[in-house]
């Protein structure tokens, strides 16, 4: 079931034509049929294929690496290690989701002096067959000097506990440390007096809860081929959520000029954040550089498990205090999150949102960023806010509980609405939040009867939405279609929302308009696809690059009336002449001004780059009915409701795939999915098989319910919509599944052994 | 004058512990010139690390956004995503 609140059908109230409605997906053939090209696909003459040699241990010194034999090997082209890369400085260099250390990134492409987790790459051989390259790997003798690691994100903050790198003091201190540790950040956000205002609270609820590093499961593992000629010319083509990214981080860890390098973007079969940065491409390209021919990588799903970031595993320690009347006066959160080898934990902008949904007056946030021997973290969906949600929405529950009220209305009496000052800065405006909580009660989901072992569950979620630099160009055909290009990978559908928007702009069936990501030296630099940017940001240079050709259009239909543009509107795909003294004039159809554009100035076609500013906030609200099993512990989703502050929907059947995406792998996250490691840090379930993603057949339809709260900064009132919905699940199925039990599990995932451990110590 | 509040503790170390102060300038890059004069290299910090709220809407990498005469502006670590 899904359903839109407070937004009239297309073509009625706001009058479009084409914004909102859901025409077939442009790259909808394609994918069904077999033929996208995704970074795996790619081929050229003469190219080689790649295999990277990965450490088996979780932390250990390279004592050597001897690549003689591999290089004898028949066949074998190229061998790299550590000491064929540039060291680089500690430069922070925007690229990707964030500022990254330059130095960390090359280490984690190639270790050098020390392996820092499990699959960490030592070394890399291109050869003519990937049999070849695989025999080459075993010539490959590493001699490794192993030694203690760390995992477990407290165990890692220990004083005693085994030091990843010696240049890491605390950051965020009041005074730097005198001596390096493996906690690399403190970030906090305060305001107001917590403790006396927990002090005199009437009610005050204490919590702890943890999660485990979670992957982000995407379906393509990742891939590319590169090519560096002799000319130091280099290309490369391969799956990413920005080809500009790894442009510029390619060029950055080879210290090559960005104008050598360009990037074509293959399909992309999912990322949601894990494809924000590089692994392969810049390994590719130094084979490539040493073979003199092009070069493929490509994981396996081993590969990706062990080497690509998860998600943080943190610690969420919760207090909130309340008056009797449900009234929340203060707030304590303290989020430890696991970073991986490098710091950069997403534990900045979880404590950012931990309490963004809420208007506490008092509170304190404390979190701590902790380099750990497991794979460096990447951004995954809404980076960190589902983990810090989880403590937070579960504490909101058991405060709900103490306080004897209802959970969605002590939620909405706190709740954050326009004019109030977020727990990380600034003032809403224009936000959706306690519409999407009520839209709750109002879902026929909210009244349906709950039998026995069944429970339900409610939780909120906030992400920021971000815009950025985005490029855009619209290029009229000689016939009146038009093609749109953007430098950003799809990964959520923006090919048709960049088509609907042009549409609508330049006043043409969305038919008309073929949508297409274009390559670095095709189109002006685009920030990667994520923070929910891309319908917002690029979207917005799609607009404004229509308009230009509009403007373009009427100063053409200017001429051939001969008089100015000013007495030339456009409306509906047409030129209408307003000079009355020119007499009645028929009305000139884009067709007909592209099919005579020779005579009056040549090719239609206008680009524009800008910095979109105004990106709206995204708020969800979802609710989630279960059955547990008491005997064997197994939780079946029942129902699954997912209500959330959209903007305008674009193109709205992907604004709901967005929202039910973002709750399936929450649901993952709290049932199913952890990494398991064993006595020696290495990842015990690096595959589908047993690190268990839902599948179709495990869920039910997931309700949605978009509320339509316009963007005032977007032409057409979008707001980033991929984020948000990740946020809640976690808590939402947490929550029920309480209901069902009557015990608080703490601890994520809820699997069925930890289940039955609660069922019998609540009857014990 | 702009009022200024600091989130998350960076820009204490640049002011001795200070979170709230006011600074007077019209535009983005004036509010930068202005923070670099008063706090040497905080100025640059905010521009490379951090974004700035004013009055509740969020400019990150926007030198010329404007700022008014009874503006709050926040400064707060730079936004991501996935």
């Amino acid at each position: 079931m899904s359903d839109v609140l407070d937004r009239p059908e297309a073509g009625e109230g706001e009058g479009f034509k084409s914004v909102g409605t859901r025409p077939i997906r442009p790259d909808g053939i394609e994918k069904v049929t077999g033929r996208a090209a995704f970074g795996a696909d790619f081929a050229m003459p003469g190219m080689l294929y790649g295999r990277i040699k990965r450490s088996p241990h979780a932390h250990a010194r390279i004592v050597s690496v001897d690549t003689k034999k591999a290089l004898a090997l028949p066949g074998v082209k190229a061998v790299v290690s550590g000491a064929d890369f540039p060291d680089l400085a500690d430069e922070l260099v925007e690229g990707g989701e964030a500022a990254s250390s330059m130095r960390d990134l090359a280490w984690n492409v190639m270790a050098r002096a020390k392996a820092l987790y499990e699959g960490h790459a030592v070394a890399a051989v291109a050869a003519t067959s990937p049999a070849i390259a695989e025999a080459a790997l075993d010539l490959i003798e590493v001699t490794y000097e192993p030694l203690a690691h760390v995992i477990d994100v407290e165990d890692a903050m220990a004083p005693d506990a085994p030091l990843i790198h010696d240049h890491i003091f605390t950051a965020g201190l009041d005074e730097t440390p005198k001596l390096p540790s493996n906690i690399a950040r403190k970030h906090q956000f305060v305001r107001g007096d917590v403790d006396g205002a927990l002090g005199a609270a009437d009610v005050v609820f204490e919590g702890r809860y943890t999660t485990k590093a979670v992957h982000q499961g995407y379906i393509e593992p990742h891939a590319c081929v590169a090519s560096m000629g002799p000319d130091g010319q280099g290309q490369i083509w391969s799956s990413s959520q920005g080809h500009f990214m790894v442009r510029t981080y390619c060029a950055k860890v080879l210290k090559l000029d960005i104008s050598d390098l360009r990037v074509t973007p293959a399909e992309i079969g999912g990322g949601f954040g894990g494809k924000t940065t590089v692994y392969l491409e810049p390994v590719a390209l130094l084979l490539s550089r040493i073979a003199g021919a092009p070069v493929k990588l490509v994981m396996s799903r081993d590969e990706v498990f062990r080497a690509t970031g998860p998600t943080s595993g943190g610690v969420i320690e919760v207090k909130l205090g309340a008056k009797k009347d449900g009234t929340i006066t203060a707030a304590e959160v303290t989020l430890k999150f696991q970073a991986g080898a490098f710091p950069g934990s997403p534990v900045g902008t979880a404590a950012m949102t931990a309490l963004a949904c809420y208007d506490i007056p008092n509170f304190r946030i404390v979190g701590w960023d902790v380099v750990t021997n497991s794979a460096k973290t990447a951004a995954y969906r809404a980076p960190g806010a589902p983990i810090s949600a989880f403590g937070v929405e579960s504490a909101m529950d058991e405060l709900a509980r103490k306080l004897g009220v209802d959970p969605v209305d002590l939620r909405a009496k706190n709740g954050a609405r326009d004019g109030v000052r977020a727990a990380y800065g600034p003032t809403f405006q224009n936000i959706g939040f306690l519409e999407s909580l009520h839209a709750l009660k109002q879902h026929p989901n909210w009244h349906a009867n709950l039998g026995p072992n069944q429970g339900r569950g409610v939780a909120v979620g906030f992400w920021f939405n971000v815009g950025g630099e985005s490029t855009a160009a619209v290029h009229i055909g000689e016939d009146g279609t038009a093609t749109v290009a953007t430098g950003n990978p799809d990964i959520g559908g923006s090919r048709a929302s960049m088509a609907i928007m042009a549409a609508e702009t330049l006043g043409i069936p969305v038919e008309d308009v073929r949508p297409i990501v274009a390559d670095t030296a095709s189109i002006g630099y685009s920030m990667l696809t994520g923070g929910s940017r891309t319908t917002f940001a690029t979207g917005m240079a799609v607009v404004r690059a229509a308009e230009k050709v509009i403007e373009n259009l009427k100063a053409r239909a200017a001429k051939i009336w001969d008089t100015t543009p000013e007495n030339v509107e456009w409306s509906a795909g047409k030129a209408y002449c307003l000079d009355t003294a020119k007499g009645e004039q028929k009305p000139l159809t884009l067709k007909g001004l592209a099919a005579q554009s020779a005579r009056t100035g040549g090719p239609i076609s206008a680009e524009v780059s800008l910095n979109a500013q105004g990106a709206g906030p995204g708020f969800a609200a979802h609710m989630c009915d279960v059955e547990v099993d008491p005997e064997t512990g197994h939780v079946t989703v029942l129902r699954y409701t997912a209500t959330q502050d959209v903007g305008r929907a674009i193109h709205p059947s992907y604004v709901e795939g967005q929202m039910q995406g973002g709750a399936v792998q929450g649901i993952g996250w709290a049932l199913n999915e952890e990494y398991i490691f064993d006595a020696e840090g290495r990842m015990e379930n690096a595959g589908f098989l047993d690190y268990r993603v839902p599948v179709a057949s495990d869920l039910p339809m997931i309700d949605t319910v978009m509320i339509e709260v316009p963007n005032p900064r977007h032409p057409y009132g979008a707001k980033g919509v991929g984020e948000a919905p990740i946020v809640p699940p976690l808590a939402a199925v947490a929550n029920a599944v309480r209901d069902a039990i009557g015990v608080r599990i703490p601890d994520l995932p809820l699997s069925p052994p930890k289940i039955r451990a609660a069922i019998d110590s609540k009857a014990g | 004058m702009p009022h200024v509040v600091a989130m998350g503790g960076d820009v204490a170390q640049f002011t001795g512990g200070q979170a709230e102060f006011d600074v007077g300038a019209g535009t983005v890059a004036g509010f930068l010139r202005e923070l670099e004069a008063r706090w040497p290299g905080l100025g640059d910090y905010v521009g490379a690390r951090m974004a700035i709220a004013i009055d509740g809407e969020i400019f990150q990498d926007a030198d010329g956004a404007a700022i008014g005469e009874a503006s709050e502006v926040c400064l707060i670590p730079k936004i991501g995503g996935g």
